[in-house]
């Protein structure tokens, strides 16, 4: 019985923190909105409006109304599932994010998955044999990766592997005749072209993402390895290391199984902060790859005082943090026995 | 342990294994009845004729809908007929009878009529939206245009003024995007809530032109399928696409790859390592864009006359031209910019720091003073702006950039809080009145006026220039009326706070294999109709 009640209170305190959080984020968004020295009126009816037009809308918009009252209006609107209507796209903002994301989630889980399956036996390989030359190479790899900014990266990706040698195919998420060619089902194009029996748009997608994916993944192994061979050196100077050593067990299975195994949870945590900051939508990448996604989204509405589109992107980013936080909260109980 | 080096070699081997699997599906050259056009088209916020008022959209509707009267692109003082075939003006000069085309149809099969033309006219002053003005300022309410403005036979429309207004001045008026011709029956099968088909239309099409709107996607593409029964005759292309390319260097090596037909934004760096190349045609087109200083006559020194002309002094026209915009300006110093009847082509000012340098020791600046320049930065202007800023500082003057993102230098100077603004200003509609009343009218200049144009952001109090610019949209007489723009520039010209610069220059980079696209003297004149690709004969 007091479990359940345990429960229950630890789940409405992680309730309230969270909507605490979001509401906090809502709030410096919106107040970061107001005080930018850009007349949002501006960026509605131009620069060419006359003074009537102006006067008009901005009455329309609500800005002639008290601050807190517009925030309020505002919060009431959110809580209505209602984030108003970009100026950018004339589409309500929930269509434009329900359309946008998607790009963005395909783009980051691909990279997250690059980073991962090479970024942690890269990292255990260079713990492992520390200070020699697999070691070395790997941390000028993971060097260049953290150190050399991404749109660079993404740049150079494209001179090499699509102007030079023709491996892959240039900006976009497919070829532009295929748009519109395949039905909006989940918004992540690998998964609708499936849906949809299109394979055609299936490789072409793939192949569109293959160059973006691989240079954020990079970013991201080059943070990931880094992490994990800061974990796995720690953990191979531990003494159940030696004993198990000393016992004849096999060298895979000691770094594998018992050292990996051990660190687990903080590799799982760095992961989740890679892919959340990925899911962000990393701006440059996407303007550079034309990859319609959410951090140009963003991007773009900030420049043009698009208000409404960025406090609807920045509040689901917010919504896309916390819930990884979550997610790892939840993986931690299974793996960590002391949380159990 | 070399097992484990073994097993990570097999991983890399598999991943370039990957890698050099693809090529097969990832290379396509466009299709031949494709045009594909990089651009960045994030200024779009509408394809509404009645409220599109940015340069991406005014191209788009261009090609989507008849307008009513147009202009010959090779020589913009001459009007033709568009969707109206001929007009006929009363005596007293307040009557236009327009006939309307015979035969001509809308993209849904509906015919072309004048209650669509006048519906449509009706429209645009009954929404108010930013363009509208250009229609509202002949004296149309949403009270009096329906009376005003109307259809007296299927073929025959009737636009009645109160004044009688110089003819060319309508005309050219009705040659904007506000005079396209939406076709009524399809726009108010989508009205909602008496919005007129507004919400609906800001993201589809209903015309009578080359092409019909497939889809706009804000921030990523536009695509127009053209329309085999045009009255001028079908567009080659099936299909027409701007794809927003933000990036220009990416744009360039997309163009190389022949993955795009047509680039749009490539700077003069980019431009220039293509010069030469069989494969690539270089295009300059003057649009009705001018680079100029305002200089706020709220500050003292900037108010001094002789300060202002010294100013127009120490711009290096040529140097900047050659070595900053290269290809992409064109040195105009007049107030109306070349392509628009009535323009002054006279460049009176070269630079010339000594004699600016008398001028300020005249005006009592001799050891010069210390003024903000407010500069959009990311853009060419940011890179004038340092010129300028060196130049200045030659006889004294410390400019001070502010740069600022755009809308952000907007608000400022539309609030009259800045020293010197440097940005652009193009033309609304191709008549010399769009600028004339910018530049050159500030009938109040008191900080509350209601009509707020470049005179008053720069608080130049000029009631006797606003009443001539106000008399020339009066006056009849063509030549006549070209002589008063003329006498307006000379003036502005002369003792003006603005320092007209350059004319901006499109550049543009067609593979050469296409052809027959036309690059108007305005932003939206851009025609993709005639577009035609050579089959078979592409290099890749």
């Amino acid at each position: 019985m007091s479990r359940i009640v345990n429960t229950l209170r630890s789940l409405s305190g992680l309730l309230f923190s969270v909507s605490l959080t979001l509401l906090g984020l809502i709030a410096v968004t919106f107040f970061i909105g107001r005080v930018v020295p850009i007349d949002p009126v501006l960026a509605v009816v131009g620069d060419r409006a006359s003074a009537d037009i102006v006067e008009q809308m901005r009455v329309e918009m609500g800005l002639h109304l008290p601050l807190y009252q517009q925030f309020w209006d505002y919060l009431g609107q959110v809580l209505r599932g209602d984030f108003g209507n970009s100026v950018l796209t004339a589409n309500p903002v929930s269509e434009d994010i329900r359309r946008l994301f998607p790009a963005t989630l395909e783009l980051a889980t691909a990279a997250t998955l690059i980073g991962v399956v090479l970024g942690v036996p890269m990292g255990v390989a260079a713990a492992v044999w520390r200070g020699r030359w697999p070691d070395h190479v790997i941390r000028v790899v993971g060097l260049v990766g953290y150190s050399v900014p991404v749109f660079w990266l993404a740049l150079v990706g494209l001179f090499v592997f699509y102007a030079q040698l023709d491996l892959v195919p240039g900006p976009g998420r497919i070829d532009i005749y295929f748009e519109e060619t395949v039905p909006f089902v989940s918004g992540v194009i690998l998964l609708d072209s499936l849906l949809a029996g299109n394979r055609e748009v299936f490789w072409n997608a793939l192949s569109h993402l293959l160059l973006p994916a691989s240079i954020l993944g990079y970013f991201a192994l080059a943070y990931i390895a880094r992490t994990t061979r800061g974990f796995m050196i720690e953990q191979l100077g531990e003494e159940y290391i030696v004993t198990a050593r000393a016992k004849g067990m096999s060298p895979a299975r000691v770094v594998w199984g018992h050292a990996l195994g051990n660190i687990r949870v903080q590799l799982i945590t760095v992961i989740a902060l890679a892919y959340a900051g990925l899911l962000e939508g990393s701006v440059l990448t996407e303007t550079v790859f034309s990859w319609p996604g959410l951090g140009r989204y963003i991007t773009s509405s900030l420049l043009n005082a698009d208000m409404n589109a960025v406090l609807g992107g920045t509040l689901v980013v917010g919504v896309v943090f916390v819930g990884v936080n979550l997610l790892t909260d939840l993986l931690y109980r299974f793996l960590d026995p002391r949380v159990r | 342990m070399t097992r484990l080096a073994a097993r990570l070699l097999l991983v890399c081997a598999g991943i370039s294994l990957v890698f050099s699997a693809f090529p097969a599906t990832s290379r396509a050259a466009t299709p031949d009845d494709v045009l594909v056009m990089a651009k960045r088209i994030d200024d779009i916020i509408s394809l509404d004729p009645a409220q599109v008022f940015e340069f991406t959209g005014a191209e788009v509707i261009a090609n989507i809908y008849d307008r009513l009267v147009t202009f010959d692109v090779n020589d913009a003082s001459r009007l033709e007929g568009g969707a109206a075939q001929s007009w006929k003006i009363s005596p007293d000069g307040k009557t236009y009878r327009f006939t309307m085309r015979p035969d001509m149809r809308f993209a849904s099969g509906n015919p072309v009529t004048a209650d669509d033309a006048a519906w449509s006219l009706q429209r645009v002053i009954r929404l108010g939206l930013s363009p509208a003005f250009i229609l509202a300022q002949f004296g149309l309410t949403a009270e009096n245009v329906e009376k005003r403005i109307r259809a007296e036979d299927a073929m025959t429309l009737v636009i009645e003024l109160e004044r009688a207004y110089a003819p060319s001045f309508l005309l050219y008026c009705l040659t904007a995007g506000v005079g396209s011709v939406l076709d009524r029956e399809l726009v108010l099968a989508h009205e909602k809530d008496g919005d007129l088909g507004h919400e609906w239309l800001k993201q589809a099409s209903a015309g009578s032109g080359p092409f019909s709107l497939i889809r706009w996607r804000a921030n990523q593409y536009v695509i127009l399928e053209g329309d085999s029964g045009y009255w001028r005759g079908a567009p080659a292309m099936h299909r027409v696409i701007l794809q927003h390319i933000a990036e220009p260097a990416t744009q360039r090596l997309m163009l190389e790859k022949g993955d795009i037909d047509v680039a749009r934004d490539l700077s003069p760096d980019q431009v220039g390592g293509l010069a030469g190349l069989s494969d690539m045609r270089i295009l300059h087109a003057p649009k009705g864009t001018l680079m100029y200083l305002g200089l706020n006559q709220k500050n003292p020194i900037l108010a001094h006359p002789k300060v202002r002309k010294a100013f127009k002094l120490l711009v290096d026209y040529r140097g900047i031209g050659d070595n900053i915009l290269r290809g992409r300006g064109r040195v105009h110093q007049a107030i109306i910019p070349k392509g628009l009847f009535g323009a002054l082509t006279e460049t009176p000012y070269r630079f010339n720091p000594e004699r600016a340098r008398k001028l300020l020791r005249e005006a009592g600046y001799e050891s010069g003073f210390a003024v903000t320049m407010d500069a959009s930065h990311g853009s060419i202007i940011t890179e004038v702006a340092q010129a300028l800023q060196s130049d200045f500082a030659a006889v004294g003057i410390e400019a001070e950039i502010i740069p600022g993102d755009e809308k952000q230098v907007l608000t400022k100077y539309r609030a009259r809080n800045h020293d010197i603004f440097i940005g652009e200003w193009g033309v609304d509609y191709q008549d010399p009145h769009s600028n004339a009343d910018a530049y050159a009218s500030n009938p109040d200049n008191s900080d509350d006026a209601r009509f707020r144009t470049l005179a008053w952001r720069n608080a130049w109090a000029i009631p006797r220039l606003s009443e001539l610019t106000a008399s020339a949209i009066l006056m009849r007489d063509q030549d006549e009326r070209a002589e008063l723009y003329n006498e307006i520039q000379r003036r502005v010209l002369a003792v003006s706070p603005f320092v007209v610069m350059f004319q901006s220059v499109d550049l543009i980079v067609e593979r050469s294999y296409v052809s027959g696209l036309v690059w108007g003297p305005s932003f939206d004149s851009n025609f993709y109709r005639g577009a035609v690709k050579r089959p078979h004969s592409r290099e890749k």
